[in-house]
Order: structure tokens, then sequence, then C-alpha cells
């Protein structure tokens, strides 16, 4: 990636897994490429649609209503499997959130049905008996050899449960994780990114946001610091939503 | 049914004077849920007195506005009516507005008017048997309190299965996450706006339900109107629109100075001046108009009562403040905010903005919708803002990556301070200023500037 690189992201199914207003981290990559000048290329692929592996660098898919999970589920099985597991095989970043991280795993067992996933994770993921998990959370997860912090929120009713092997994204440090039980949150297996933390979750960690453009960018470019004033205070709010003491906020300064 | 006792009445009243009395708050549901301790079934057993029974309304948006607007053409129709106007909407509040019109324990009045929570709708419907049920919209709104949308309405499918067949069931036509609801009784009365020269070009990025609920297919839009409301069907024929036999044929907004509108309705059209501003409280208006028509009111008492419609708590009420007049606002989910910034970025004067982002449990925990919300439209219009509330950094970086120049932001976390310096600032710079506070914030701010007389009191109607 030499002079004028452009991050291109394919979200998937943008219309109907947006409920938690995933939009919020597409605005937060755009404007952040844009202030680097980055290029900045953003394809919807709705139900029916191919997706081609080499054509983009992130794929995206947020959250939705279990209806829209059943809806897209089995169109996600036929027309985009294929070039989604070969995307995660060649390193491309995917950031799965909340109903999408689900349909990364083997399957999300319903009350009444199975809904088949990507598959392209060792996960599966089970609605049990028992209330929602719903909160501020907040987990820790170490990046080039340092520890980081992700503060947001979750809601879900499955449990997911990562085969053994499979790798966590993070501890979790406050909130429920995965299934309030393993104290791991998300999974993290090459580019491959699923976590519970729902919708806007890149503002309120926008240096996250800045880790997965250099992972989609290639991995060894630089990126041009921005004014990060307002972008540091909003990882902090959240982190205190969470309960996170000011040692954690230390923890996350650059 | 028999009655409550007079002691039990008696007791559970004296504690709302003291609640009251401390101004410590809590006197709009306090009195009642301790009611409802001492005698679990008070609300059937007192609603069951008023000899016109009740009408319950419910919806995401609007709830207040659309009672307050229906009590107004009530007044005209001189119908005494028994309504938790406070906006205390789950069980406590019903049952306190229920215990507030006893006298010697006998319920006076002869009309229940309940806006109720959308997730106690179904049990207050089952306690009060209305003889009216206005169900007029549902979006995306604290889905960490309400769960999801399909769920509630599921709910709200079953609730109407179990009305008796005389119970007249009132229904959005334009929101098609409800107009389905109706489809087996024939005495469902539609209300909705026909008038399509306000909708948008294309639905907003919070707009939900635009799937049809039998078959999954996109819903193909003639018209959106706001969120996901407006004229649609369904492509493979599952579903379309039903025609709204209450309707807003001609809408002319004029700013913040409200709209005139011209509502059909089975015995002829009715010319109305709305004195609140919005496309929304125009649905506001012919909600409540459909209420008035399935309670037999006349056009007169319709018209009438909406031009007589003062605002309610908080919804669009202007304070006078130190001489300057400031409108506040309330937002709470990204639909209903949309159509606040909607109305306010039609002003053509700059002005300023104090927004008060919370987090407490009544206004969703969950502040991820700021991002679903169009800020965007602020862009080139706003003079300075300034954030508060206890998420106020987070509302800050929406704002800045809606294209608003950093330098013009203020972040100050204490409701009242930031506000008193907002209004200073916008009294030294000769500009109006909009303050749009989330639930509790907006609670915090109104008491606050109560007590310093700036303000109507929030007990003054009671």
């Amino acid at each position: 990636m030499n002079d004028s690189p452009t991050l291109r992201i394919c979200a998937l199914y943008p219309s109907r897994m947006n409920i938690y207003a995933d939009r919020g981290n597409m605005l937060l990559l755009q404007h952040r490429c844009e202030a680097r000048g980055i290029g900045f290329e953003l394809t919807a692929s709705e139900a029916g649609e191919h997706v081609d592996p080499d054509a983009h660098d992130l794929f995206y898919i947020g959250g939705g209503q279990d209806s829209d999970q059943i809806q897209i589920a089995g169109d996600m099985l036929e027309t985009k499997q294929a070039a989604l597991a070969e995307a995660a095989e060649g390193g491309k970043v995917i950031l799965a959130v909340c109903g999408g991280y689900q349909l990364l795993g083997e399957y999300y067992e319903l009350a009444d049905q199975k809904v088949e996933g990507l598959g392209i994770v060792d996960l599966r993921t089970v609605r049990e008996p028992g209330e929602r998990l719903i909160g501020n959370v907040m987990i820790e997860f170490e990046v080039d050899g340092s520890p980081r912090v992700l503060a947001g929120f979750e809601n879900h009713g499955g449990r997911t449960y990562l085969e053994s092997g499979c790798p966590p994204l993070g501890r979790v440090l406050k909130g429920h994780g995965n299934n309030g039980k393993d104290g791991f949150e998300g999974v993290h297996v090459n580019n491959v990114f699923g976590t519970y933390l729902h919708g806007p979750l890149l503002p309120k960690n926008a240096w996250f946001a800045d880790h997965l453009t250099r992972l989609a960018l290639g991995g060894d470019i630089e990126l041009e610091p921005l004014d990060d004033d307002l972008e540091d205070l909003a990882h902090e709010s959240a982190i205190r939503a969470a309960g996170g003491g000011s040692g954690l906020m230390r923890l996350t300064q650059r | 049914m028999e009655s409550v006792s007079k002691l039990k009445l008696g007791v559970a009243k004296s504690v709302g004077a003291a609640s009251r009395l401390s101004g410590r708050g809590g006197g709009t549901s306090l009195p009642g849920k301790l009611l409802l301790r001492l005698q679990d079934d008070a609300i059937a057993r007192l609603s069951s007195e008023l000899p016109r029974g009740a009408v319950v309304i419910s919806a995401t948006n609007g709830k207040t506005t659309t009672a307050s607007l229906l009590a107004s053409v009530l007044g005209r129709s001189r119908i005494p009516v028994v309504h938790n106007r406070a906006g205390a909407n789950m069980a406590g509040g019903i049952a306190t507005a229920l215990l507030d019109a006893t006298k010697h324990g006998q319920v006076q009045g002869q009309l229940g008017l309940f806006e109720v929570d959308e997730a106690w709708t179904a049990r207050i419907v089952e306690q009060t048997q209305p003889s009216v049920l206005l169900l007029a919209n549902l979006f995306r709104d604290q889905l960490d309190r309400y769960g999801e949308l399909e769920t509630l309405a599921d709910s709200w499918q079953q609730m109407i299965a179990q009305l008796p067949a005389e119970t007249r069931v009132v229904l959005n036509a334009d929101d098609p996450l409800l107009a389905g609801l109706g489809a087996d009784r024939p005495n469902t009365l539609y209300f909705g706006l026909t008038d399509t020269s306000h909708a948008e070009p294309v639905p907003r990025h919070a707009a939900d339900s635009k799937f049809c609920r039998r078959c999954g297919a996109p819903l193909e839009y003639e018209a959106v109107q706001l969120g996901h409301l407006g004229i649609y069907r369904c492509p493979n024929g599952d579903f379309a629109r039903p025609t709204p036999q209450i309707a807003a044929t001609k809408i002319t907004t004029h700013g913040m100075e409200g709209s005139e509108i011209t509502i059909s309705t089975p015995d002829g059209p009715i010319d109305c001046e709305l004195p609140i501003p919005g496309l929304y409280n125009v649905y506001n208006a012919v909600a409540a108009t459909a209420a008035a028509h399935a309670l037999d009111l006349t056009a007169g008492a319709i018209s009438g009562g909406l031009a007589a419609a003062r605002a309610v708590f908080g919804r669009v009420e202007t304070l006078e403040i130190g001489g300057h007049s400031v409108a506040l606002m309330l937002i709470k989910n990204p639909t209903g905010a949309n159509e606040v910034l909607r109305t306010i970025a039609e002003e053509s004067a700059p002005f300023d903005l104090w927004i008060a982002l919370n987090d407490k449990i009544a206004d969703g925990r969950d502040v991820s919708w700021i991002w679903d919300a169009d800020f965007e439209m602020l862009a080139g219009k706003v003079g300075q803002i300034t954030c508060s509330g206890t998420r106020a950094e987070e509302m800050a970086l929406r704002l800045a990556y809606a294209g608003i120049d950093r330098k013009r932001l203020i972040v100050e976390r204490a409701v009242e301070k930031s506000f008193d310096a907002a209004v200073a600032d916008s009294v030294r710079a000769a500009t109006p200023i909009f303050a749009l506070p989330t639930y509790t914030a907006l609670l915090e701010l109104r008491t606050a500037i109560a007590k310093r007389g700036d303000a109507p009191s929030y007990w003054g109607s009671t």
C-alpha cells in the first residue's frame, strides 16, 4: 500500500442488520479515512447479491432482530458463504457484531428452530432459558503486546460457546460477554472479529477503528494521528458507564 | 364490581399528599403504587366506576401529546375525565390518577383517559377494559427495556385478539407494524396522512419495519411520511396500507408556529389550526381526532380542542428565562429525535442548542441510538452546541461526526450548570436556543428551573 490507499468496505445486509445504529461504525471509519486522505468506498450487499472476496478489504455485518436473522441466514449461505470463507482465509478483515456475530458460527439454536450459520469460526450459539444479557460491558485484550480495552453495550438472548482452540476476542472486565459464564467475549481468528459489543462500538473505541483500518489496508501502513480529544473522552465515558475506574482509563491512553 | 374501601383510598391519598409536600417527586405514581399494594385490582375496580369507560392510548412516540389533545377536545365536549396527565404511564401512574379522582370513596368523572407505556399496555387494557384502544405507532426505542419491535407487536396482536367485539380499536394505517393488527375486527378505525407533500424523499436510517410481516419482502413505499410511517404495500400482495377513515388530506406547516390541517372523517371534513409544530404533531392530532370520532364527539369540539392545544410538559414547551425564550423539546429515540431535528432545522435564523443525553433506566441505558438519529440536519444551521448529561462526551462525538465544527461544541456533564451557561451565551449572542433533553434530563432541568420560578411547577395542574 503506497500512495493514496482506499479502504473498501462491504456492508452485509445493511437494510436489515442495523438495529442498534450500526451505521455509527461506518460513519466513524469513513470520517477518519477522509481526515487522513485515505479513500473510502462503501458497498452494500443485500439479499440475492453475490460478494467478490477480492473487491473489499473489510466486511461488516451488524445486529438484527431474530426475525431478521432468520430471514437472511439462508440467503447468506447461498450467496455469500463461499466468498466470506475465502475472505477470512485470505486475511481480510471481517467485523461481525451482535446478531451478525452469532451468524459467523456453526448455528444459532432458537426455541423452535436452528439457524445454520456461516461456519467460518468454531462456535455455537444457543437461546437458553433466562433473561437476555443486557448492559454496559468492557473487555480487555492485547494488541501488539499492550493491553487495550473495548467498551460498549450488549443486549442478546443467545449464549455463545467457543470450541476449545477457538480464541475469544477478549476477557470480560465488566458485563456478561459470550454467555455470562466463562468470562470470555467475542471471537478473534486471523482477521475475523466477532463481538456482542453492539451497534456503534467504533465511536466508543476509535483506537479499534484505526486498528481495523490498519489491518484492512495491509497491516504495515502508518496512520496519521488525528485530533482525538473528543474520541478519547467518549471512550472514557463508555468505560465509566461500564463501571471502569480511572486506572483503566489511564491504561487506554496512547 | 366492588369498590375500593374508603380506608385504603384514604391511606394511599395521604401518602400522595405527603410525597408532594416533600417536593421530592414521585407524587405521580407513589400513591397509586401503595394503593395497588393494598388492593391489587384497584385499577379494575375504580375504572369500572367510570360511566363512559376508558380510552387507552399507547405508542412509542407522541402518547403524552395525543392524550393531551384528546383531553382538550373532551374539555370542549364537557366530559369530565380522569387523566394521567403528568405522563406517569405505568400501573402506579394510572392508579394514582384514579385515586386522585376519588371523592367520598367514589371516582368522580365520566371517562378514563390513560396514556400507557408500551410494555404495560396489555395489562392496563385487561384491567380497564377500555371502550377505545388507540395504538398510534411503534418505533425503535430503548431496546434494552422493551425488547425487539416484532416481539412487542406480537404481544399487542394477542392483546387485541382477547378484546370483546365492542371495543373500538383505533390504529395508525400508515404504520405497517400496527395496521395489520386490526385485520380481523370489522369495526377497526384507521387514521393516517394522505397529503404526501411533506413526505421524505427516502426513508431515514432509523426506519424500522420496512419488511412485510407475512412474507419478509421489502415493502414498497409510495410515500414515507416519517420513520417507517407512510403509504406502502407488500410487493407480493400480502398486505397493503388500509384506507384510513380519518385522514389528514391537506397539511400546511408554519414552522414553529404550528400547522393547518384538513382532516376528512366519515361525517365530513374538519379544518383545524394546530398550534404545535412538526409533522409528528400532525400525526398526534389526527390520532386524537380518530379517538374523538370513536367517542362520537362533534367536529366543533375537535377543531376547537385542537386549536386550544397547549404544549405539554417538555414537548415543545417554551419557557421565558431571563427575558429569553427557550424551547424545550424531549428527545428519546431516533425517529422522535429526527422529527424534532427536522422541525428546528426548518428555522431560517441561526440558533443555539443544548442537548442532554442521560443513560438512566427511564432514558434507556443504551445510548447507541444517537448514531441512528440524523444530527447531520444541524450542520451549517447551528451556532453553539452544549452537550450535557451522563453521556455528554458521546453526544459531542456524535455531533462532530455529523459535520458540526468541533470548535462549536461545549461539553459539561452537569445538567443545570451547563444549561445556565448555554442560555447566558445565547442571550449574549441574541440567538434563540433549543433545549433537547432525554427524559430524566428533562425532569432534572424542569425541577431545577421550577424551583427558581422560571417555569410553572410540575405540580401546577394537580
